[in-house]
This record gives structure tokens, C-alpha cells and sequence, in this order.
């Protein structure tokens, strides 16, 4: 298959493709002692897997697939607790669909929607507001999950709740912030990052502000990036100049969309109604210092860890992966996920074992879905 | 969930919640606008293009960034992912009036 007939300028991608090739070569990087840069968003992972530039880039590069895929960093206990809330009779329990599929010790929420739970894909949290408009009787609970792309909206949704004086209705926010976990893998003396490519997305909302600590205290550049191709290579190869030059500084590729201080009316949302737990627990990871958010007081009628006394801090059980699942060495990049003894034979996306194979935009599989299991014989 | 998508503003469709009717690759549904409203009159936003995630529109784009965005979305096949969501949850919520 030719990967290149997918550009939009094969042209274009081929200079930047060579440009890589070059500095790659002049940093003295091989395949056996490559330069790693970690892309941290799981919309980058599955870009990345889909266009093949893992393949077209040379072998002196590694591309580490960061925690960025909000589903796959979710913990068991929370998928438990999901469960629990939405197996109360008088409550609706609204999610994204993506959530449906990732495993809890005992069920996953589309076990239990199978079991009888009033459970419901929305896409959108205002769809779970317009629920509870529409069933006064009825507990509306909305599954808060994802960066901050999501955060905001969530956030607004409870100031409209408030605005609109609804009293069935409740967010069970699991929110957790890009900076935090980037910084617990800069502190893992296990891991060796060159560089990182920074979330387009996330940057709309926050700014690149937030990652300025990156550069500054641990000497690593950033670059933060767009989806397309040619975006992702034009920002490895920034990096990669970066490195060459013995710089270390955040740079805007995906300025077209990412304004340097963010999304202010988001921020100031988000700020009004979250502030940060003091830790949260991530799949894979442990528990990160100010990595995940909480509602605050002041909005404590909309907080589904309230009314339903549930949630992470109280009676937490932390609970281990299951046997032979290696979603934590993945995750923090240690090894590539065709080496997991489960990959593609317990754990496929049709019935995965763990949280990387259940969305699109886990490492497990995009490399299940564009030629892991090829690339598995052939290495 | 992570990604946006470009949607076109058509419709203030109420002023006081910020909220608007916009077109996404031919599915029309009721977002919220106000990450993305100024100073200037809310009708001004008609006929312009912005980022949706989950429902609210979080950044303006132009028609060609929103053209490139949509056919990204559509190779890695989250467009389509998008849109049955959108019609899933709006025949959900129709279901329950
Ligand atoms: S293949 Fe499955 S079990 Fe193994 S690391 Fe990936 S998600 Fe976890």
C-alpha cells in the first residue's frame, strides 16, 4: 500500500519527510539508539498509525504513544462506580459512547445497560440536560470524562443546569488535565523522552502556556500540533530541529486554530466549577498529583459523587490489570503493543481485555486496526 | 470525543442560553456557542464555520480549514463516528419526549 497517495501535497510531505531523514542523520540516531519523541494525543496515535508515519519516517525516529486517550487511562474502579450509580432504579446514567466498552472489575457499563440499567449514549452533555428537562422524576446522571476538550463543556453545563434551576440532574466528573501525567513521565527515571508533540485540541482550550514547565525544567521541547500529516510531520521535524539546535522551547505549529492563551471563556468556566483533587488515580499510570478534577462546593447540588456518596477519595480500591494484560508498560511507552502476550489473541477491539483496544485512539488498537498484527510476524 | 468537528453556524436558535442550530456534514443540531461569541451580535456568527466538540462550538475556523479538518475526520473514520453519535442521541432524546 502506498501510504503517500494519502497526502494532500505528496510533494510538500516528501521535502518534510526528507528534511526529518536529514536531522535525524545529523543527531546520529539509529534503530538501535533512536530518538524518541512521544506524541501525547490519542487523536495524534491514531493519525500517526493511519497515515503510516511510523513507517515512513526513519527508523532513527520512535514515536512513543503517550496517555492522551481519556478512555484508556480510566481506571477499573471508575468504571465500578459508573456501574453502581447506573444500577440505581430511579437513575439515567448518560455517557459517551465510548465509555461503554471499557472493562470494570465486574462489568462494563454495556454489561450492565444489558442487565437492565437505564443506561444512554448521548453525544453531547447537553442531550443529558435536555433528559433531565424532560424526566423531573427521574436522577439524570451525566459520566464527566475527558481532557480538556471536554472539560469546558461540562462545566457550562452545569452553569446551565444551575442558571435553569434543575434539581435532577448531576455530573460524575472524572476529568483529568493534560500537564500533570506529562510531568509524571518526565520524573519516571525509566522513561527517555527526547521531545514531546503537544495535543491540538487540549491547546485550543488551555493555551501553550501550560507546557512551558517542559521546556523550562526539563529541557525538552514541545510542539504543539495539528491532525493532518503533514501537520504531525512538520512538527516532529520542529522538534527535531529543536534537538538539533540544543533548544528547548513550546512552539505553535497548529497556530491557525491554537491561540497561544487559549480559549478565555472555557478557562474561566472551567475555573468557576472545577478545582484540581488533590490526586487521581490513571490506568496504568498510579496516582498523579493534581491530575484529575473535581467539582466544586459551590456547585455541590451538581455533583453525582454527592448525592450518590460515591467516587475516587472515598473507600478507593485500587485494583490491578488483569493477569497477562501489559496496558501499563504500553502505556508509559516501555514496550510497543504487539509485544503484550494478550494482543490480538485475548484482547482484540471486538472484546478487549484492556482500555487501549477499546477506542480508536488507544496505542492497542490503532496498531490492531492498521497492520500490528502484520508488523508482529515480520519483526 | 477528542477531535472536533467543523460545523456550519445556521440558526440562532436561543440567544439567552447561547445556543445555535448548526449544519454538520448535512446533520443539523442545537449547539452551544458561547466559547465563541465576542462582542459583536450573535447573528453575525451565521454562516460561519467552528469546531464542535460534544455540542459546543469551541473555536472558529474558516471554510477551508474546515474543509481539510472534515476530510481528516473522514480517513480516520471519526466523522462518521460523530455523526451516528448525533443521530443516536437525538432519536434517544425523541424517544423520551
Ligand atoms: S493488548 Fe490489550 S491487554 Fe495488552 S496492553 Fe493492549 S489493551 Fe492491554
Amino acid at each position: 500500500m502506498n501510504y503517500a497517495d494519502e497526502f494532500r501535497d505528496p510533494v510538500k510531505a516528501k521535502g518534510v519527510l526528507g528534511a526529518i531523514a536529514r536531522v535525524v542523520d545529523e543527531l546520529g540516531a539509529t534503530k538501535e539508539n533512536p530518538i524518541h519523541i512521544m506524541e501525547i494525543c490519542g487523536g495524534h496515535t491514531h493519525a500517526i498509525f493511519r497515515y503510516g508515519l511510523d513507517k515512513l519516517t526513519p527508523p532513527g525516529l520512535e514515536f512513543i504513544h503517550g496517555p492522551g486517550c481519556p478512555v484508556c487511562v480510566l481506571p477499573m474502579s471508575r468504571v465500578d462506580e459508573c456501574v453502581e450509580i447506573a444500577e440505581n432504579p430511579n437513575v439515567i446514567f448518560t455517557t459517551f459512547g465510548d465509555a461503554m466498552r471499557v472493562p470494570g472489575t465486574k462489568k462494563s457499563l454495556m454489561q450492565a445497560k444489558a442487565d437492565g440499567a437505564d443506561i444512554r449514549m448521548v453525544y453531547s452533555p447537553l442531550d443529558a440536560l435536555e433528559l433531565a428537562r424532560r424526566n423531573p422524576d427521574r436522577e439524570v446522571v451525566f459520566f464527566g470524562l475527558g481532557f480538556e476538550t471536554t472539560t469546558p463543556s461540562t462545566a457550562l453545563s452545569i452553569l446551565q443546569a444551575d442558571a435553569d434551576g434543575l434539581t435532577n440532574f448531576t455530573i460524575f466528573c472524572n476529568h483529568i488535565t493534560v500537564p500533570p501525567p506529562i510531568k509524571a513521565l518526565l520524573d519516571d527515571p525509566h522513561m527517555v523522552l527526547d521531545g514531546f508533540v503537544g495535543p491540538g485540541h487540549v491547546s485550543m482550550v488551555i493555551g501553550i502556556k501550560p507546557y512551558e514547565f517542559i521546556a523550562r525544567d526539563y529541557g525538552k521541547p514541545i510542539v504543539v500540533a495539528g491532525f493532518e500529516p503533514l501537520d504531525l510531520l512538520q512538527s516532529v521535524l520542529m522538534v527535531l530541529e529543536q534537538i538539533r539546535d540544543g533548544r528547548a522551547e513550546v512552539e505553535n505549529q497548529y497556530s491557525r486554530i491554537v491561540p497561544d492563551d487559549g480559549n478565555p471563556v472555557s478557562i474561566a468556566a472551567c475555573e468557576e466549577v472545577y478545582e484540581p483533587r488533590p490526586t487521581f488515580e490513571w490506568r496504568g499510570l498510579g496516582e498523579i498529583d493534581a491530575s484529575g478534577l473535581r467539582i466544586r462546593d459551590r456547585y455541590k447540588a451538581f455533583d453525582a459523587e454527592v448525592k450518590f456518596d460515591i467516587g475516587y477519595g472515598r473507600n478507593t480500591v485500587f485494583t490491578a490489570e488483569q493477569e497477562g494484560c501489559a496496558c501499563g508498560d504500553v502505556m508509559t511507552g516501555r514496550i510497543k503493543p504487539h509485544a503484550c502476550p494478550q494482543f490480538g489473541k485475548g484482547c482484540t477491539p471486538e472484546m478487549p481485555l484492556g482500555a487501549l483496544m477499546v477506542s480508536s485512539e488507544g496505542a492497542c488498537s490503532a496498531y490492531y486496526q492498521y497492520g500490528g498484527l502484520e508488523l508482529e510476524s515480520v519483526e | 470525543m477528542c477531535l472536533g468537528i467543523p460545523g456550519k453556524i445556521v440558526e440562532i436558535s436561543d440567544a439567552t442560553r447561547k445556543l445555535a442550530m448548526v449544519d454538520i456534514s448535512g446533520v443539523k443540531r442545537e449547539v452551544n456557542i458561547a466559547c465563541i461569541v465576542g462582542d459583536e451580535p450573535l447573528e453575525n456568527l451565521i454562516g460561519t464555520w467552528s469546531l464542535i466538540h460534544v455540542g459546543f462550538a469551541m473555536s472558529r475556523i474558516d471554510e477551508k480549514e474546515a474543509a481539510l479538518t472534515l476530510d481528516v475526520l473522514r480517513q480516520l473514520g471519526e466523522a462518521q463516528e460523530e455523526i451516528e453519535a448525533m443521530r443516536a442521541s437525538a432519536a434517544m432524546l425523541e424517544k423520551t419526549s
